[in-house]
């Protein structure tokens, strides 16, 4: 067990979420069965103005999750110095099997609880609540989604054990090691590159075509479910030598570190924010209904779709200028010599 | 959008007006509020900075220092066991070191006497850490007589003291020639305290490690970054005991918080009642709610972090530096170089103002729901 | 059909299944047309303030409809609700209800908070009214500074700060001389030559027996009486 600031603040934030979401599941269950905003019973009231709470607790709780993932991350490469043979997050994920799978898990957290705001923020601002349903349907399937991550960061912070004695990211992409990470690593970058870029800039005339027409957050959705690990994998593949400038280092967290100018937060952080604008404009139309909706929830969720399309075209072009212009001005040169 | 921006500006006005009205209820809270910011952020603030400073400090350390060893204590290397590690490959410099502990029964303290090979300080000259002089109340120019464990005394001219960026580590430290060192401690002239190692790429120094062990069977070699693990966690766990004592201290305020959040005082809660029924909505009152709680926050937190920073770096941390930084006899006086980090601030932050705004959360939505007639069910 | 409010065969439980369970209206239906004036009168408990309440959207009745302009309001979600309230109506309390350190112009202004107008426009219109009913110079005193009547005044005001089609006024002048009750009622009179639904509740016979009065409606143990 290490005893860390960050981990107190972690384990603090997580537990919160799982804590909340648990404690939210009767209401979001009574919501699922008996929401009927037409009734005006003494029941219906009560569910309103629970929901109120509900909404306004979980919000809160929810939107600690993208920092508690920036900070675990930061967390994880902190402590690297603590581990022999670790040099940066990987090493330190890597001390005990529940590392990477509670990493997994707050992404997953990450994208479902953006989803959650997303549609809390739709229904808050139509005065039917037309998705209240919707939401806390995605409320209940967050649940054991929290304890998950809540469960995997105790398993992973309490099996800290300094003595471990942990493997960098070198083995990990080497090439006697036969992981995907090293199928990543090996792709050639002749062939990453153009698939990287290509996804990538479908992605984004994906999303100019949703912001501009308010509509087809689905196909934004698939889009961005596609360019997320093509995204990662590029970062692994290509974008992780031209960043430190070593034809051999395809480390996806070295980068993170201060003496790439923090360069890792910047990439990921674009690629994550347009993917959840991506997942979140699907989910808003996935989930909002399309007989009877409300004059409200007519002018809002387009509106709304066209934002996230504008979040996501943000994200996806500036992926794509940001790699392009780390493949560029890079002092590796892997293409053009040949 | 505007509405929205509207909206909440004049909600912020209104809670504004409304935490100077209830000032004396809402400044005792604030006061405890930022007492548990004041804690937790001097506890960061100095672990970090003492982080920092050891690290600083190991940065001119060499990369692998090599002790003898004998009957499994610290014996000297001698000159044939530095020349046994020989060339090896990675490696630019092996040097043998001087040093050794004195204790000072004059001022009961222990010194580090050092011997500097390159530019040494004149035959007779030494330089002293802050600590030294501190203690031995001297200062550049003046003498110390120091007392060799084999009798005869030695009277040292001071010819300078270092600066107290480095004196976390150094404070304790006396440099002075080779000669001198010798003759105090009256060693022979080819053994030496320990070698340290350069090695040229850093990513070898595992392995010259192990070539320098393998070669020199009897000795215990250590590596600059296995200090800086064993520095690191013991910064880490004194700061994370001392923080998770904290922690106790943040969950009772939440229930402070809560507590006083709940006891709605008899004419805010008739307040409430009036804007429920001049046509303020549930959602309305939990956002100016949520405003009071954000605006409170704010304000200790600005408040805890600030006093912080104050007591760390400007009155050296009295309140918690014995518990975090003490592991000699001399207390090192040092000046911490101020700096913040983002990411404490966010640790910061989870630990103080999440735990605030969900004690209070509950209440406010009590508040919220007031039934808009109330006001005039008051009446009837 | 002119009728701007309607109440259809209301019914108000208080303490619904409990020992102190009250009913304070029985099977009330009534209509409100734009530009009257009316008094519900009758003796304490008879059950006006209760229907104020009902009328006014601050509660829901147990049982029975309310229309506004021919919208169906009495099962709306709170915040609909609020906003119904906030549109339609502008209400002056017994007590006059304003909150106590407070200026005149913040309390006549507070109502118009959640709906996102930009602070000068509430502002302006907030002084214009306090002018309008001559306290002009008194917009920045504390409420509780003013007189009895004053307070009233700022309570009117508030209650047209959203331009609301109706205002209800509940005990108006059970804390006034009877040359202040007769100021109130030259309002009153104003506000529906404005073409505004002016509701009062009142025991008040200077108020019960005026001529200004168009409607007048009693109350008795929960049900109206001819």
């Amino acid at each position: 067990m290490i005893l860390d600031k960050s981990v107190l603040a972690l384990l603090l934030a997580s537990g919160a979420g799982a804590a909340g979401t648990l404690a939210a599941a009767p209401h979001a269950l009574a919501v699922l069965r008996r929401w009927d905003l037409s009734s005006g019973s003494a029941s219906q009231l009560r569910l309103e103005r629970m929901s109120t709470l509900v909404s306004t607790g979980m919000a809160l709780l929810l939107l600690v999750q993208a920092p508690a993932l920036l900070l675990f991350v930061a967390a994880a490469d902190g402590m690297a110095s603590h581990f022999v043979g670790a040099m940066c997050a990987i090493g330190s994920l890597k001390v005990n099997p529940f590392g990477f799978p509670a990493l997994i898990t707050q992404i997953a957290a990450f994208f479902g609880t953006l989803i959650w705001l997303v549609l809390n923020a739709v229904d808050g601002g139509c005065r039917d609540y037309p998705l209240t349903r919707a939401k806390h349907g995605v409320l209940v399937a967050l649940i054991p989604l929290m304890a998950a991550s809540f469960g995997l960061e105790i398993a992973y912070f309490s099996g800290l054990d300094a003595s471990v004695i942990t493997s960098c990211c070198g083995s990990l992409f080497s090439s006697d090691s036969s992981k995907v990470a090293n199928d990543l690593a090996s792709l050639p970058v002749r062939m990453a590159i153009p698939i990287y870029f290509v996804v990538l800039a479908t992605a984004a005339a994906v999303a100019a075509v949703t912001a501009w027409r308010g509509r087809g957050g689905i196909w934004l959705g698939l889009a961005g479910v596609v360019a997320f690990p093509v995204g990662l994998a590029g970062i692994v593949s290509f974008l992780s030598l031209y960043v430190y400038e070593d034809p051999l280092h395809h480390c996806p967290f070295c980068f993170l570190k201060p003496e790439y100018g923090y360069r890792g937060y910047a990439f990921y952080g674009i690629l994550f924010v347009a993917t959840a604008a991506a997942v979140s404009a699907a989910a808003l139309g996935l989930l909002s209904p399309r007989e009877n909706a409300s004059r409200d929830l007519q002018e809002r969720v387009p509106r709304a779709t066209r934002t996230l399309g504008l979040v996501a075209l943000a994200g996806y072009l500036s992926t794509v200028a940001v790699s392009g212009w780390q493949v560029l001005a890079s002092g590796l040169k892997l293409l053009g010599d040949a | 959008m505007h509405a929205w921006i509207n909206r909440q500006s004049l909600l912020v006005d209104y809670t504004l007006s409304a935490l100077a009205r209830h000032a004396g209820r809402n400044l005792a809270i604030l006061a405890v509020y930022s007492c548990l910011v004041f804690v937790l952020a001097s506890t960061m603030l100095f672990s970090d900075a003492l982080r920092r400073e050891s690290r600083a400090l190991l940065s001119h350390s060499p990369d692998v220092l090599i002790q003898k060893l004998s009957a499994g204590r610290h014996a000297f290397l001698t000159a044939a066991d530095v020349e046994r590690i020989g060339p090896l490959r990675g490696v630019s410099r092996i040097e043998g070191r001087r040093w050794g502990y004195f204790y000072d029964p004059a001022v009961r303290a222990n010194y580090t006497l050092m011997a500097v090979a390159s530019d040494p300080p004149a035959r007779g000259s030494i330089r002293v850490g802050e600590g030294v002089a501190r203690l031995s109340g001297l200062a550049k120019g003046n003498a110390l007589a120091l007392r060799s464990p084999e009798g005869p005394l030695h009277v040292f001219t001071i010819e300078g003291v270092f600066r107290e960026e480095s004196s976390l580590v150094s404070t304790d430290l006396v440099l002075m020639h080779p000669e001198d060192w010798i003759e105090f401690f009256q060693v022979a002239s080819d053994l030496c305290t320990d070698a340290a190692v350069t090695v040229v790429n850093p990513a070898e120094v595992r392995n010259v490690a192990r070539k320098v062990a393998e070669r020199l069977p009897g000795s215990r070699v250590v590596l600059k970054e296995e200090i800086l693990r064993t520095y690191d966690s013991l910064f880490d766990w004194r700061e994370g005991l001392l923080l998770a004592l904290a922690s106790l201290l943040a969950a009772s305020f939440a229930v402070l918080a809560w507590n006083k959040a709940s006891g709605l005082a008899a004419d805010e809660r008739r307040e409430i009642g009036i804007l429920k029924a001049i046509g303020w909505d549930t959602r309305d009152v939990l956002t100016m709610k949520l405003w009071e709680g954000a605006l409170v926050s704010g304000c200790a937190f600005g408040t805890g972090l600030l006093a912080a920073w104050i007591h760390v770096f400007h009155f050296r941390a009295p309140l918690v530096a014995p518990v975090l930084a003490g592991w000699s006899v001399l207390y090192p006086r040092f000046d911490l170089t101020p700096s913040l980090d983002p990411w404490m601030l966010l640790t910061l932050s989870f630990l103080t103002i999440f735990p605030y705004t969900l004690a209070t959360l509950v209440p406010a939505w009590k508040a919220a729901i007031t039934d808009p007639d109330a006001v005039m069910r008051g009446s009837e | 059909m002119n009728s701007f409010i309607e109440l259809e065969a209301i019914r108000k439980v208080f303490h619904e299944g409990e020992h102190n369970e009250f009913t304070a209206l029985r099977d009330v239906s009534l209509s409100f047309s734009r530009g009257s004036l009316t008094v519900l009168s009758g003796p304490s408990g008879s059950g006006k303030t209760s229907l104020l309440t009902v009328l006014g959207c601050l509660s829901r009745p147990t049982e029975g409809r309310v229309k506004v302009e021919g919208e169906l309001v009495s099962n709306l979600p709170e915040p609909l609700l609020a906003v119904v309230r906030r549109r339609t109506f502008g209400f002056v309390f017994q007590q006059f209800q304003l909150i106590p350190g407070l200026s005149a112009l913040t309390n006549v202004v507070l109502p118009a908070y959640p709906t996102g107008k930009p602070h000068r426009v509430i502002v302006d219109r907030g002084l214009a009214l306090l002018s309008h009913l001559s306290l002009g110079r008194l917009a920045h005193e504390r409420v509780e500074r003013l007189s009895g009547g004053e307070q009233q005044r700022v309570a009117i005001a508030r209650a047209l700060i959203n331009d609301p089609p109706v205002i209800l006024a509940d005990e108006p002048t059970a804390n006034l001389d009877s040359a202040l009750s007769s100021a109130f009622l030259q309002t009153a009179r104003e506000l529906r030559d404005e073409g505004r639904t002016v509701i009062l509740s009142s025991h008040d016979p200077r108020i019960c027996d005026a001529p200004e009065i168009d409607r007048r409606i009693r109350l008795l143990d929960g049900r109206i009486t001819p």
